[in-house]
């Protein structure tokens, strides 16, 4: 068993509560912080943890704090959320069922290192359990001087409110995220300017996911060595919560060390393949990343490693499939996911995705022709000149379908149907 | 019109907000709750609150998926057909629940109880295949437990609140 450090307080079927949180420690990391540490060493800590981004983009914590500039505006505001809407991913609610004064206090943390006066969590409909578990506890922890005016006695105020949204995939994108809060279109924005200088209602705004977030109270606690010291690779640092879904005998979020090997995670912690099925292949994070090769299958689960496999950690999300499912009907489930989901905004999403998906469904179909692949391959890279990242993030399971599992495409096209129907 | 409790206190909401619009979602909701769905009544009714014209709080309503425009049942079913959920047998959970309730996807049934709609990922892939009935998750899901369910509700449902 690995240290458990988001999940120490986890128990089955009950939410850990602000004492037991205190028992193990919680809190303790707000009192020095706001005691002992200015803004900018709360910010130096965490960027010497090597604390990346959880989200997806893997991008350093401390160096998004950082640039907050010191002469940038008041108000400013700290933005998480438990919106998770690509596929596969669960771990914001698990966290939220799990320790919510850990989402909160790294959120107050945050909020310190950017002398930010409000956060924001955003949820989305779904997730309204979550919604309510944070709004009760948020009222403990101010009752407990966790939050509101002068926090346990020093200059510094903050708070935190709950916000819901009414449900889409593209609100997880952060800029569409702040126009959802505002009660705008929810779509994202292509601009030269950062959130962190300009974001909600024009003031410096940082986002950060849940994940990352609930790690800065342990950094700030037992210092950044000891966090680096957490993970199984050398340019990775802490746990990561890994959500198995899919084709495995025991799905779940498990928190292991950043780095260890995706087999492990599989077969030790998920319980390994359900009888009678195969790996064939997962999606090592979430929906938009890419089908990963069977020869991968000992991958050490980091951003960088991953990278160099030419894949994604993404969310740490491990959708696994058997060899008894079909991808291109995977893939055209994911297409139409992301087809809906698009926000119609922007030409190169609104327009490639539904002809792509299109292409895809007429190879599942049986109606394929091997002159469809070139055409899916041009208009995918069409999507790369879409405002947000979520436009060729939606088209990565596609193209390495076509890159790594070619032979499943052609025997669609050749046999004129899917191969996989009738066969189960 | 709406309970003048309710109209009082998602004016206070709103005069707390940094700018009225921020509180558009939570409106919509309220405004669903109380009448079962955002009616055209409805959404005029909320647009006036935030002070919005109705063409721009509709731009909002149709946007996302937890608000209906249309009238719905009691009890909406939302069958997650996410990828996780696809391959765990979606399909013959919606097919089942088609059958049970005599409905397609998409529509009422006719004692105004059940309304059944696929909806992407609800996030509850380790309990797939998962469906969300008014807020609740439930799964992993078998044609027993679905019975369990459906007979479950049945039974707590007060009145129709729109029999039609």
């Amino acid at each position: 068993m690995y240290p458990q450090v988001i999940f120490e307080n986890r128990k089955p079927n009950r939410i850990a509560t602000i004492d037991e949180y205190r028992q193990s420690g919680g809190y303790q990391a707000l009192t020095m912080a706001l005691q002992k540490y200015s803004p900018k060493e709360v910010q130096q800590v965490v960027i010497d943890a090597n604390l990346q981004g959880r989200g997806g983009a893997g991008f350093p914590a401390g160096l998004k704090w950082k640039s907050v500039a010191d002469n940038f505006p008041f108000p400013r505001y700290i933005i998480s959320n438990i919106d998770e809407y690509e596929p596969g991913t669960f771990k914001d609610r698990v966290m939220t069922h799990t320790d919510p004064h850990m989402i909160i206090e790294g959120m107050i943390i945050a909020g310190y290192a950017v002398s930010g006066e409000k956060g924001i969590i955003f949820v989305r409909p779904s997730y309204e359990n979550s919604a309510l578990i944070l709004e009760r506890e948020i009222r403990i922890a101010r009752e407990a001087g966790y939050l509101g005016k002068h926090i346990l006695g020093s200059n510094f105020s903050f708070d935190l409110v709950v916000h819901r949204s009414g449900g889409r995939y593209i609100c997880g994108e952060g800029t569409a995220q702040i126009n959802a809060i505002q009660g705008k279109r929810p779509h994202p924005v292509q601009s030269p300017i950062r959130s962190t200088e300009r974001g909600l209602w024009d003031k410096p705004t940082v986002l950060n996911n849940m994940e990352t977030l609930v790690n800065v109270p342990h950094i700030v606690r037992h210092g950044a060595e000891w966090f680096k010291g957490l993970a199984k690779t050398k340019t990775s640092a802490g746990t990561k919560l890994y959500c198995v879904s899919g084709r495995v005998n025991r799905p779940g979020c498990f928190e292991l060390p950043m780095g260890v090997r995706l087999g492990e995670i599989i077969d030790e912690y998920a319980g390994g393949m359900l009888p009678g099925h195969e790996f064939k292949t997962c999606l090592p994070g979430g929906a938009s990343t890419y089908y990963l090769q069977k020869k991968f299958y000992d991958v050490e689960m980091d951003f960088d490693s991953l990278k160099k496999a030419a894949n994604r950690l993404g969310t740490g999300a491990i959708i696994v499939f058997d060899q008894k499912t079909c991808l291109v009907g995977a893939t055209l489930n994911l297409l139409d996911f992301f087809v809906r989901e698009s926000c119609g905004f922007c030409t190169p999403c609104r327009e490639a995705l539904p002809f792509i998906r299109d292409l895809v469904r007429r190879i599942e179909e049986g109606e394929g022709k091997e002159e469809f692949i070139p055409m899916i391959r041009r208009m995918s890279q069409h999507t790369w000149k879409s405002y947000c990242a979520f436009s060729p993030g939606a088209t990565m399971p596609v193209t390495s379908l076509l890159d790594n599992f070619p032979e499943e495409v052609h025997e669609h096209i050749s046999q004129r149907k899917c191969p996989f129907k009738g066969r189960q | 019109m709406l309970h003048e409790e309710l109209l009082n206190t998602l004016r206070s909401q709103i005069a707390r907000a940094v700018s009225p619009r921020e509180m558009t979602i939570d409106v919509m909701f309220a405004l669903q709750n109380h009448y079962g769905y955002l009616s055209d009544e409805a959404l005029e009714e909320g647009a006036r609150l935030l002070s919005m014209t109705p063409l721009e709080l509709e731009e909002l309503a149709t946007f996302y998926d937890f608000i209906y425009r249309e009238p719905v049942g009691r009890y909406v079913i939302h069958i997650c057909d996410g990828v996780v959920c696809w391959m765990n047998g979606y399909e013959s959970v919606m097919d089942y629940l088609s059958k049970k309730l005599g409905i397609k996807p998409g529509e009422t049934t006719v004692d105004g109880l059940f309304t059944l709609l696929p909806t992407a990922c609800i996030g509850y892939c380790d309990l797939s295949p998962a469906m969300l009935i008014n807020g609740r998750a439930y799964g992993p899901l078998t044609p027993g437990k679905i019975d369990d369910i459906l007979n479950r509700l049945r039974a707590e449902a007060p009145r129709p609140r729109m029999a039609r």
